[in-house]
């Protein structure tokens, strides 16, 4: 299994944010940690890319999933 | 074939879970998330037990405590539709699945109610959102509009005039929200309360750009340049899944008894998505007890 490159765009106060980042460290995934209520750039970067405004977005190879979606995520990360 | 579905994985489901477990059913605990809305709430000061819990963290002590007992879980969709089988009931989920079983508690809860405006469904994520404390900061340096007139409502409006441009507080009546919180509103110089407005529409090629109100007063129409719009007009019980085979208050809340009966022999419900007063972690809890208990006698008498 290839080395895929995830990114979490979220914010600090969001449960699904959380979830998805334990859920990740639960299946020793790394990930980027994007907190898009401090950084600007990475907030502007998920909107760009995403056209989401909601967190989290979750980036696994330049694919975007809004939320925290259990099965889209097992099924792109191979779990 | 299980003794118990239970369905829904909040305060409610988890308590009967535990409890249904205890008594050796045969359980099924099938739900969309563990936690049910108890994970937007940031901080939980009357849960006995715990002086101060955030939400996430009390809802993650129930999901272990679940897990202490032989229970059978299947979270990540919800129920579509439940209903009547020779054996007892079906229960089927989002996905299709199907599972059966004697008897059934519905604990789904409720979920925030939407406005149901043109644009509202299109922008949804694109600058429409209704978790305030998820999504508020992304506005950051913005100009939103929130919509309702209850704490919720003017919790969410307080939050955002600190770190937002401009914020318009858009409610059909009256604030009806705490009057502590109602004062702090009123007095920020960032904030405009349109009082008696309904929102027309939510307008925008692919993200927010402006939301059209009316007030109901002259029936004069404006236009809101916002980017955000967060809807906190109240929940709505997740009750679609049985309306057609339980009654339903007015509310489309589940009429249960006091011991969680529905009036479908076999079929409990506890929580909020029953019309059981007071919506609070602690007595959605007790209900869900409550409904496992009066499940186990239910199939003792079987």
């Amino acid at each position: 299994m290839s080395a895929k490159t995830v990114k979490v765009y979220s914010t600090p106060t969001c449960p699904y944010c959380k979830m998805a980042k334990k859920f990740l460290e639960t299946n020793k995934i790394p990930y980027q940690d994007l907190n898009v209520a401090e950084d600007k750039a990475a907030r502007e970067e998920m909107v760009q890319k995403s056209g989401q405004m909601g967190v989290p977005v979750i980036d696994v190879n330049g694919e975007f999933v809004v939320g925290f979606n259990q099965s889209w995520l097992k099924e792109k990360l191979g779990l | 074939m299980y003794d118990l579905i239970i369905v829904g994985g909040g305060p409610a489901g988890m308590t009967a879970a535990v409890y249904a477990a205890r008594k050796r059913l045969n359980t099924l605990l099938l739900s969309k998330d563990v936690g049910g809305q108890v994970l937007w709430t940031m901080g939980v000061e009357n849960y006995m037990g715990y002086q101060y819990v955030e939400g996430p963290e009390l809802m993650q002590k129930f999901e272990e405590q679940v897990k202490q007992f032989p229970l059978e879980q299947k979270i990540g969709q919800g129920a579509s539709t439940l209903s009547l089988s020779d054996a007892g009931f079906e229960v089927r989920t989002e996905a299709g699945e199907s599972y059966q079983a004697r008897a059934v508690i519905v604990a789904t809860g409720k979920r925030p109610r939407q406005l149901n405006v043109p644009g509202e469904e299109r922008l949804k994520g694109r600058g429409v959102t209704y978790c305030a404390i998820c999504d508020g900061p992304i506005f950051a340096g913005e100009k939103v509009a929130v919509i309702g007139g209850g704490n919720s409502a003017l919790e969410a409006a307080l939050d955002m005039v600190k770190i937002g441009d401009h914020v318009y507080l858009v409610s059909l009546t009256p604030l009806t929200g705490d009057q502590i919180l109602i004062e702090r509103a009123v007095k920020s110089p960032n904030l405009t309360v349109l009082l008696e407005h309904e929102v027309l529409s939510i307008e925008g090629p692919n993200r927010v750009e402006s939301v059209k109100v009316r007030d109901l007063k002259n029936g004069a129409e404006k236009k809101l340049e916002v980017t955000g719009v967060f809807v906190e007009i109240g929940l709505v019980p997740n009750s679609e899944a049985v309306r057609q085979i339980v009654r339903l208050n007015r509310l489309g809340e589940i009429e249960v008894n006091c011991a969680c009966e529905t009036g479908v022999p076999g079929l409990f419900a506890a929580g909020d998505v029953t019309n059981v007063p007071e919506k609070q972690i602690v007595v959605a809890a007790g209900e869900g007890a409550k409904a496992a208990l009066a499940a186990h006698k239910y199939l003792q008498r079987l």
